[in-house]
C-alpha cells in the first residue's frame, strides 16, 4: 500500500523534469541544491516541507519566474511556459478590475479582446460557481471567492500544468475543504496536471496522488510518497484508516527530514 | 459545479441614518463655531470703535466684498486660469517625468536631482529673475506656479508606479506582458491613489504659487490677478477690501481641494481602501 521509493508508479509521460537544480540568491542563501523531480501529466503533486525548504522557489522556476543558478528544467512534451496556470497564497487580483476583467487578463495580454474570449471567460468563471459575480469587484468579494477568481483566472487559458503555491493557507477550514473538494473535482474532469505547494501534511494527502517532502539548507527531496488510493475522494476518506497511515507516514518523513 | 453557499458576500449598502447625522455634524459644528467667531469679531470692533482701516468688521468686508465684486471677480478669474495652466502642466511634467523615470533609470539618475532642487530653492527668490528672463508676466508668474506644484506629482507618482504588488508582477512575467502592457495595466492603475494624493496637494500649490508669483511682480507688471488686487488695496489702505480678496482667495482653495477630492472618490471609491467607507 505504501510507497516510499518510486512514487510516480510509472504510469504516465513525463511532463517537466527538473534536473540538479540549484539555486542561490544574491544574499547567499542557497533555497535549492542538487534538486531532481519529475512530474508527470495529470499527476497531483504536493510538495511538503518546513520553511526554507525552497518548496516555493521550486514551483516559481517551474513557472519561469527566475532561472536555475545550476542545473536543468527540461520539458520533454515540449515547452508549455505559455500553458503554464499560476496560483498564489494571496488571491493576486486586480483589486480596480471587476472578476470578469481580472479573468479576462490572460487573453488580454495576448491582445484578446473581451468579446473574443466571452465565452472562455464566462465558462471559467462558472467552473468555479462564479458565473452570477462577474461584474463585482475584488474587495465585495469574501476570502474563499477571491481565491475561486485567483483559480479561475489560472485554469481559463486550459493550462497543462497548473502550479499553486499554498493556495489556501490563509482560508478557515469550511471554505478550505470546501475549495479542496471542488479542486479535486475539476481535476478529475478536466485532467491538468498539478503542483500544489502546502505546509498541510493533512491537506497533501487528501488532495494529492503523490507527495514529495523537501528538507530545508539546503532545499532537497527527501521522499517521494504516492498516495495510492483512488478518486473520487470525499469526506469519508479524511476519517479512513488509510488516510491516518499516509498522514503518519508524510509526518515521519517530515519529522526526519527537520530533525536532520 | 461548484457554488458559493456558505460564503459570504460583504454588503457594501449603507446605513442611511447613521451617514446623514455623521454628515450634519460634520456641517454643523464648524458652521457654529464658524458663526460664533463672526459674531464676537463684530462684536469686538463695535464695541471698541476700531477703525476699519486698523480691522474691519465682518459687515464692513461683507458691504465691501459686494460693492468691489465687478474687480475682484474678473481679478479672480485671472488668478484661477494661472493656477490652472501651473496645475495642467504640472501634471503633465510631473506626471511624465515620473513616467520616463520609471521605464529609464538613466533618466531618473540623471534629471531627479534636478527636480529635487527645483523643489528646495524657494519659489520667492526664484521668481525675480523668472520676471527677469521671461517677458510675458503671465508666463512668468505660470512657471513661478508650475515650480511649486509640480514636485508632489513626481515624487508620489513615482512612489505610486513602483509600489505595483510584488505577486502581480510576477504574474504579468508569467504571462509574458510587455514592458507597455505593465505599465498601462499593472503600474499606472497601481500609481493612480497616489498620483492623485499629489494632485491634491499639488491643486493648493499650484494656487499659492500664483499669488506669491503675482506679489512677486507686483505693480511692476500688467498684472490684474487677485493677489495684485489684495496688493493694491494694501497701498490704498483699504483693508477691508485685503479681507474681502483674502476671503475669495481662501474659498478658491478649498474649492479646488474639495473638486480634488470629489474626483479622487470618484476614481478610487469602487475599489481602493482610502475611498471606501470602513463597515464594522
Amino acid at each position: 500500500m505504501l510507497d516510499a521509493t518510486g512514487g510516480m508508479g510509472g504510469s504516465t509521460l513525463p511532463l517537466v523534469r527538473l534536473r540538479g537544480v540549484r539555486k542561490a540568491f544574491s544574499t547567499g542563501t542557497v533555497a535549492l541544491e542538487g534538486l531532481d523531480l519529475t512530474i508527470g501529466a495529470h499527476e497531483f503533486v504536493s510538495l511538503v516541507g518546513p520553511s526554507g525548504c525552497g518548496k516555493s522557489t521550486a514551483l516559481r522556476l517551474i513557472a519561469g519566474l527566475g532561472q536555475p543558478t545550476q542545473g536543468r528544467i527540461e520539458w520533454p512534451q515540449g515547452e508549455t511556459l505559455g500553458d503554464v496556470g499560476f496560483v498564489f497564497q494571496e488571491p493576486t487580483l486586480l483589486p480596480w478590475a471587476t472578476v470578469f476583467d481580472n479573468v479576462w487578463l490572460p487573453f488580454r495580454l495576448r491582445g484578446q479582446s473581451r468579446a473574443q474570449v466571452q465565452d472562455e471567460v464566462m465558462g471559467a468563471l462558472d467552473m468555479v460557481g462564479l458565473a452570477g459575480f462577474s461584474h463585482a469587484y475584488p474587495r465585495e468579494l469574501s476570502g474563499g471567492m477571491k481565491m475561486r477568481v485567483s483559480i479561475a483566472r489560472a485554469l481559463v487559458t486550459r493550462p497543462k500544468l497548473l502550479l499553486m503555491d499554498e493556495p489556501f493557507a490563509a482560508l478557515d477550514e469550511i471554505t478550505r475543504f470546501k475549495l479542496n473538494d471542488d479542486l479535486l473535482a475539476l481535476w478529475q474532469d478536466q485532467r491538468w496536471t498539478v503542483v500544489f505547494v502546502t505546509h498541510s501534511v493533512y491537506e497533501s494527502v487528501y488532495l494529492s496522488s503523490r507527495i514529495v517532502v523537501m528538507a530545508a539548507r539546503p532545499g532537497r527531496v527527501v521522499a517521494d510518497l504516492a498516495v495510492d488510493v483512488p478518486y473520487p475522494r470525499d469526506e469519508r476518506f479524511r476519517t479512513s484508516g488509510a488516510y491516518n497511515g499516509y498522514c503518519r507516514l508524510a509526518s515521519d518523513e517530515l519529522h526526519r527530514a527537520m530533525g536532520e | 459545479m461548484a457554488t458559493v453557499t456558505g460564503e459570504r458576500v460583504i454588503e457594501s449598502a449603507d446605513d442611511r441614518p447613521q451617514a446623514t447625522s455623521g454628515r450634519t455634524a460634520r456641517i454643523l459644528a464648524p458652521l457654529t463655531i464658524g458663526v460664533a467667531l463672526l459674531l464676537g469679531w463684530e462684536w469686538l470692533v463695535r464695541a471698541n470703535g476700531i477703525p476699519p482701516y486698523i480691522l474691519p468688521a465682518p459687515s464692513a468686508v461683507g458691504a465691501e466684498l459686494v460693492a468691489s465684486w465687478h474687480t475682484l471677480w474678473p481679478s479672480m478669474l485671472v488668478t484661477l486660469k494661472i493656477a490652472a495652466l501651473a496645475l495642467s502642466a504640472a501634471i503633465i511634467g510631473g506626471g511624465g517625468l515620473a513616467l520616463l523615470c520609471s521605464l529609464s533609470k538613466w533618466v531618473e539618475l540623471s534629471l531627479l536631482p534636478y527636480a529635487v532642487v527645483l523643489q528646495v530653492t524657494p519659489v520667492v527668490s526664484i521668481a525675480p529673475l523668472i520676471l527677469i528672463y521671461v517677458d510675458n508676466t503671465l508666463t512668468a508668474v505660470v512657471l513661478c506656479a508650475w515650480i511649486v506644484a509640480f514636485f508632489p506629482i513626481l515624487s508620489n507618482t513615482m512612489l505610486g508606479l513602483d509600489s505595483a504588488d510584488h505577486n502581480l508582477r510576477n504574474l504579468f512575467e508569467l504571462y509574458q506582458a510587455s514592458r507597455w502592457q505593465t505599465l498601462r495595466l499593472l503600474r499606472m492603475p497601481s500609481a493612480l491613489p497616489y498620483f492623485l494624493g499629489g494632485l491634491k496637494i499639488a491643486g493648493g500649490l499650484s494656487l499659492i504659487g500664483a499669488v506669491v508669483a503675482e506679489y512677486v511682480a507686483g505693480t511692476a507688471g500688467t498684472g490684474t490677478g487677485l493677489a495684485f488686487r489684495v496688493l493694491e488695496a494694501q497701498y490704498r489702505l483699504n483693508i477691508p477690501r485685503m479681507f474681502a480678496g483674502l476671503l475669495i482667495l481662501a474659498l478658491l482653495g478649498v474649492a479646488i481641494y474639495l473638486t480634488f477630492s470629489w474626483l479622487a472618490w470618484l476614481l478610487l471609491h469602487r475599489w481602493h481602501e482610502s475611498a471606501v467607507r470602513r463597515e464594522n
